[in-house]
């Protein structure tokens, strides 16, 4: 422990060290991204942009779609990130201006309902119907060994003739 | 001239399958069977004249003559040789015209066949398809005509029609405005010819069990005759959606493979179809169980590429992979409709004819988990048909209009997906007719008991996500049970014939090519879950402008952007390439090259990624295209996606499966016994 | 969709129909639960077709129609909605700032505009589609446009007015009709009065 006289006359070169140590990592940040200003990293956007579809070329979505309506939809995530708004408020903000389409899935309103509810409720009833059918079936009669396909009398040869040949290995 | 002929051999083509048509009806109903021959011949005439207009088209193409508009729009003077003969389903007019030769080429080939057992399905066969022929010829010669010239009108417009309008003079661009560069991949070249015979293949075993319906032999004889049709149908459309992933992954620069897009669902949803059908009809074959089901299987498939086709064409959705709005729209919903009621019709005319002394001893039998496995294939059918038509749905009723992305198809089908390949490690080991929990849990514990080692192992290596852990531990059990089922069948042989394993193994699968060329099949599957478990999951991306000497890191890797080129080429773009330099911890693990073509004539670039493949990951960095380029700054989009190529390797798994299932035996007979035979002697094992 | 498996309860029974099966009867006719679904699950899916078909066919707004009701919420926050708006004649222009022909015509929209302002009984509005607002108001400083402008909320007065892209301007007249539409960009400053001067007599 040094004595506070001896730590007064290093503190400025304290602060500077600590100064120059802050620098440096963000340097690394900045060689990583080039010249991109500070604000919200493309990746960020990204992030954003990925859960959303273009509002005017249908099933794009926003992250990868090309046209310059689209950087520029980029843009305004940015500008609106750099501005503190968090990501529902965003998604929220881009369905007010562009209506339902820009979202990857229809909200869960009204009509919207019947999305997610039909699949499970036709997978339900086809697990119905296939237990009514499976129920019928295991009811009929004892007479298994009967029961054979109608081309059976052309296999039946065949099997004697096999496992004849079998028998002679 | 030439494009005169075509036309003309277009309407001849109509008019024989008219006729060919009417003779088969008359011939049928009255027993004439000279009729029937005749109709026989006019299917065959049909070939031969489609392939007429297809050449006049490719030569059209192939000599640059502007004067034709499909022509002008579809090539251009800079475009090499072996793209102008492709373009010729470039387009809608020239795809129709290439759809309907290829139906009346599997239109020929089925009528070549031996009919002598089956007399009575032929006039039938050549009513369906000469009927579906005969609608797509009619789409080109009415509504969407390849072969309309341009004329320059007195008034100085511009003008499309076959024949010259008065006071006219002929119109001829210097230069077509040339295919669009998307679709100048190697993939996109074969994509569509695939997924075209693969809809259209399916075509003939739908006609046969029309045949069947309308003629009342509703035994399994049309399944029979069409068992080769269905799974070569089902190759090519298998290969088509493959390579169609493929070619995404490669040009499309979104870092996957499968948008769940509305027209890659709609080419989707037949191939769903189709792969229930091929497991259901093994149990009619073998039990004589589910002719309903059946049935409705195989007229759902085809109407499923109509509708796929329907949608693709006519506008009323649209994607990046639609043709532009056509006119065609309402006549396809007619025919669409009529093919609809008429199937329906006639199944529910025999459906009391249809019926089997019906027994199911087993819930745990064969035959009752191949069941449960339709049940999951038509929940994804619903899925992907509902999400497709919703958006459509919810436009009409409250004018809003909604997208249905891959959140919802990936949450819906991800369980039923899993539910499939549970049942593709369950299933072989399960015998038919008697399999109960004990013999099950007999046959399945070595196999399940291997897996769980796996599962520890890839515990242990760091993996956390409990649908990853799910997906490789099922993948797991089903490769085990899959090579165990080769093992016990390559064991047995050997006991029987003394051979040594490498050729038990080889002839054990020739004898029972339908079986083990399925089991390959899901290994292919398998290898395929594991790559898609691995960029779906664990894909990671990052996008950054650096200028030229810096850096950019994600994960294990970091590039530099060491220089960029940009020049012109001969064939008409200006390229501008990147050089990067890659190095993982540290190591310099090689050089990557992303390209932004850009096409003049066509005013659209194009990127092209530059990839490190290895079988651990792909290392894919793309140049992006809507950012300034220049050494100064440019913008890199970076994909790191492990484990994809075990999905390219699976696919390439999955065709080879498929060929050994398809391939055609000496003997067909014997092969079926041979089939009995090894499933009794597994069952017993 | 109706993806009906076979129900049949009574397998013993060969080909006769078994009584208990569940079915209706319809027209005096029987018919079962499953045909029944089946041809209202396909016939409800034609109609489907049918009505997006005729959707896609449908064009724009057309003249003589009555217009549609609908408020512009313009950038400066006003409110302004097509019914207050009676006995004028408006001159409804869909633009984007990404869309470049839409500048082509911009300067002549804002000179007719000033010809027109003093009269009273004409009124311009723009309805931005689908634009950012940044962007928007960059081009509107450009163009030193100065008649109310908006963006289309929800795109709700775009899909009203049934627009196949932009830009496109609607001119209704003063009974609420339709009067005169224009796809593509005016040509002139001339072509904009000789739209709007016919319906200024009223």
């Amino acid at each position: 422990m040094m004595s506070i006289n001896r730590f007064s006359k290093f503190f400025p070169i304290f602060i500077l060290l600590a100064g120059l140590f802050a620098l440096m990592s963000a340097a690394d940040q900045v060689q990583a991204q080039g010249e991109q200003p500070a604000g919200p990293t493309d990746n960020e956007v990204n992030a954003i942009a990925k859960q959303l579809y273009c509002p005017v070329c249908e099933n794009i979505p926003l992250d990868v779609c090309p046209t310059q309506a689209c950087a520029q939809w980029r843009e305004l995530i940015r500008e609106k990130l750099a501005a503190g708004w968090s990501e529902d408020e965003i998604k929220t903000y881009f369905v007010a201006q562009y209506g339902d389409r820009v979202l990857a899935q229809p909200p869960a309103t009204g009509l919207n309902w019947l999305v997610y509810i039909i699949p499970p409720l036709a997978i339900i009833a086809g697990i119905y119907v296939l237990y009514r059918a499976f129920r019928a079936w295991r009811q009929a009669p004892e007479d298994e060994i009967t029961e054979e396909l109608p081309v059976a009398e052309v296999d039946d040869a065949y099997v004697a003739k096999l496992e004849e040949e079998l028998r002679q290995r | 001239m030439v494009a005169n002929l075509g036309y003309g051999a277009l309407v001849i083509t109509l008019l024989v399958s008219l006729y060919g048509i009417g003779a088969a009806y008359y011939g049928a109903r009255t027993s004439k069977h000279a009729w029937i021959a005749s109709a026989r011949n006019a299917t065959l005439l049909t070939f031969p004249l489609i392939t007429v207009s297809a050449l006049s088209i490719i030569y059209l193409l192939v000599t640059n003559d502007y004067q034709v508009d499909y022509v002008a729009s579809v090539t251009s003077n800079s475009m090499p040789f072996y793209l102008k003969v492709t373009a010729l389903w470039g387009g809608q007019p020239g795809s129709l015209v290439f759809w309907s030769w290829l139906m009346a080429a599997f239109a020929s080939a089925v009528t070549l066949r031996k009919w002598e057992r089956d007399q009575e399905f032929l006039p039938w066969v050549v009513i369906v398809t000469l009927v579906t022929l005969g609608f797509f010829v009619s789409l080109n010669i009415f509504f969407e005509n390849p072969f309309l010239r341009l004329w320059q009108t007195t008034t100085g417009g511009v003008t499309k029609a076959m024949l010259q309008p008065a006071g006219s003079v002929a119109y001829i661009p210097m230069d077509g405005s040339g295919l669009n560069p998307l679709l100048r991949h190697p993939g996109m070249i074969i994509h569509p010819p695939m997924l075209y015979l693969g809809f259209v293949a399916f075509v003939i075993p739908y006609a046969f069990a029309i045949a069947a319906l309308v003629t009342g032999r509703t035994d399994d004889r049309w399944i029979r005759i069409t068992r080769r049709w269905t799974l070569v149908a089902w190759l090519f459309l298998s290969l088509g959606l493959i390579l169609g992933g493929r070619w995404a992954y490669d040009v499309l620069g979104w870092g996957g493979y499968w948008g769940w897009d509305p027209v890659e669902i709609a080419a989707f949803m037949p191939w769903l179809t189709g792969t229930a059908f091929l497991h259901s009809v093994m149990i009619q074959e073998k039990r004589g169980m589910l002719k309903h089901w059946n049935m409705i299987l195989i007229i759902l498939t085809y109407e499923l590429v109509i509708f796929g086709t329907f949608l693709t064409r006519s506008g009323v959705l649209s994607s990046v992979h639609a043709f532009a709005q056509s006119a065609i729209g309402p006549v396809f919903f007619a025919f669409m409709g009529l093919t609809f009621i008429v199937s329906l019709s006639l199944l529910l005319k025999r459906w009391n004819d249809l019926k089997a002394k019906t027994q199911m001893s087993s819930l745990l039998s064969r035959e009752a988990l191949f069941l449960l496995n339709n049940l999951l294939f038509m929940g994804i059918l619903v899925v992907c048909f509902w999400g497709v038509i919703f958006p459509l749905i919810s436009e009409i009723f409250t004018g809003q209009k909604v997208t249905v992305g891959p959140p919802f198809y990936e949450r819906a089908t991800g369980p039923l997906f899993a539910g499939l390949l549970l049942l593709m490690g369950v299933a072989p080991l399960a015998a038919w007719r008697h399999s109960s929990a004990k013999t099950l849990g007999r046959a399945m514990w070595k196999p399940f008991i291997a897996s769980l080692v796996v599962l520890v192992v890839v515990l242990v290596s760091g993996v956390r996500n409990w649908a990853a852990l799910l997906g490789f531990w099922l993948s797991a059990f089903v490769a085990l049970v899959t090579l165990y089922e080769f093992w016990r069948g390559a064991l047995a042989r050997r006991r029987r014939s003394g051979e040594n394993l490498p050729i038990a193994l080889w002839h054990l699968a020739g004898r029972n090519r339908r079986r083990y060329g399925g089991y390959i099949i899901h290994l292919g599957v398998v290898l395929m879950a594991i790559g898609i478990i691995g960029i779906e999951l664990f894909q990671t991306e990052t996008q950054g402008t650096i200028s030229r000497g810096e850096q950019i890191s994600l994960g294990d890797y970091t590039v530099t952007f060491d220089s960029l080129s940009v020049f012109d080429t001969q064939d008409g773009r200006n390229v501008a390439r990147a050089v990067m330099s890659v190095e993982r911890n540290g190591r310099y693990v090689g050089e990557l090259y992303p390209r932004r073509d850009y096409y003049y004539e066509s005013q659209q670039p194009m990127t092209i990624p530059g990839v490190r493949s290895t079988w651990e990951d792909d290392f894919y960095i793309l140049l992006v295209d809507w950012q300034p380029i220049s050494s100064a700054g440019a913008t890199f989009k970076i994909y790191h996606n492990p484990l994809v190529n075990w999905l390219w390797l699976g696919g390439f798994v999955f065709i080879l499966g498929t060929l050994v299932a398809a391939w055609p035996e000496r003997d067909p007979e014997k092969n079926r016994v041979s089939a009995r035979s090894s499933s009794y002697a597994t069952a017993k094992a | 969709m109706s993806d009906s498996l076979e129900n049949n309860p009574d397998p013993q029974q060969g080909d006769a129909l078994p009584a208990k099966k569940s079915s209706v009867e319809i027209a005096g006719r029987r018919i079962s639960i499953g045909a029944l679904a089946a041809w209202v699950g396909i016939f409800a899916l034609l109609a489907l077709l049918a009505f997006g078909l005729l959707r896609n066919q449908e064009g724009p707004v057309t003249v003589g129609e009555t217009v549609p009701d609908f408020t512009l919420t313009t950038f400066d926050g006003d409110q302004i909605s097509l019914e207050e708006l009676q006995d004028k004649v408006v001159v409804l222009n869909f633009w984007a700032s990404w869309c470049k022909p839409c500048e082509e015509e911009a300067a002549d929209l804002e000179a007719a505009w000033r010809i027109y302002a003093p009269r009273g009984d004409v009124v311009f509005l723009g309805v931005d589609y689908v634009d950012t607002e940044t962007e928007a108001m960059v081009y509107l400083e450009k163009f030193d446009i100065t008649y109310p402008n908006g963006p289309d909320l929800r795109t709700e007065i775009s899909q009203a007015f049934r627009i196949r892209g932009v830009p496109e301007t609607y001119i209704i007249g003063k009974d609420g009709k339709l009067a005169a539409f224009k796809i593509s960009p005016f040509i002139s400053l001339a072509e904009i009065q000789s739209m709007i001067d016919p319906l200024l007599e009223s």
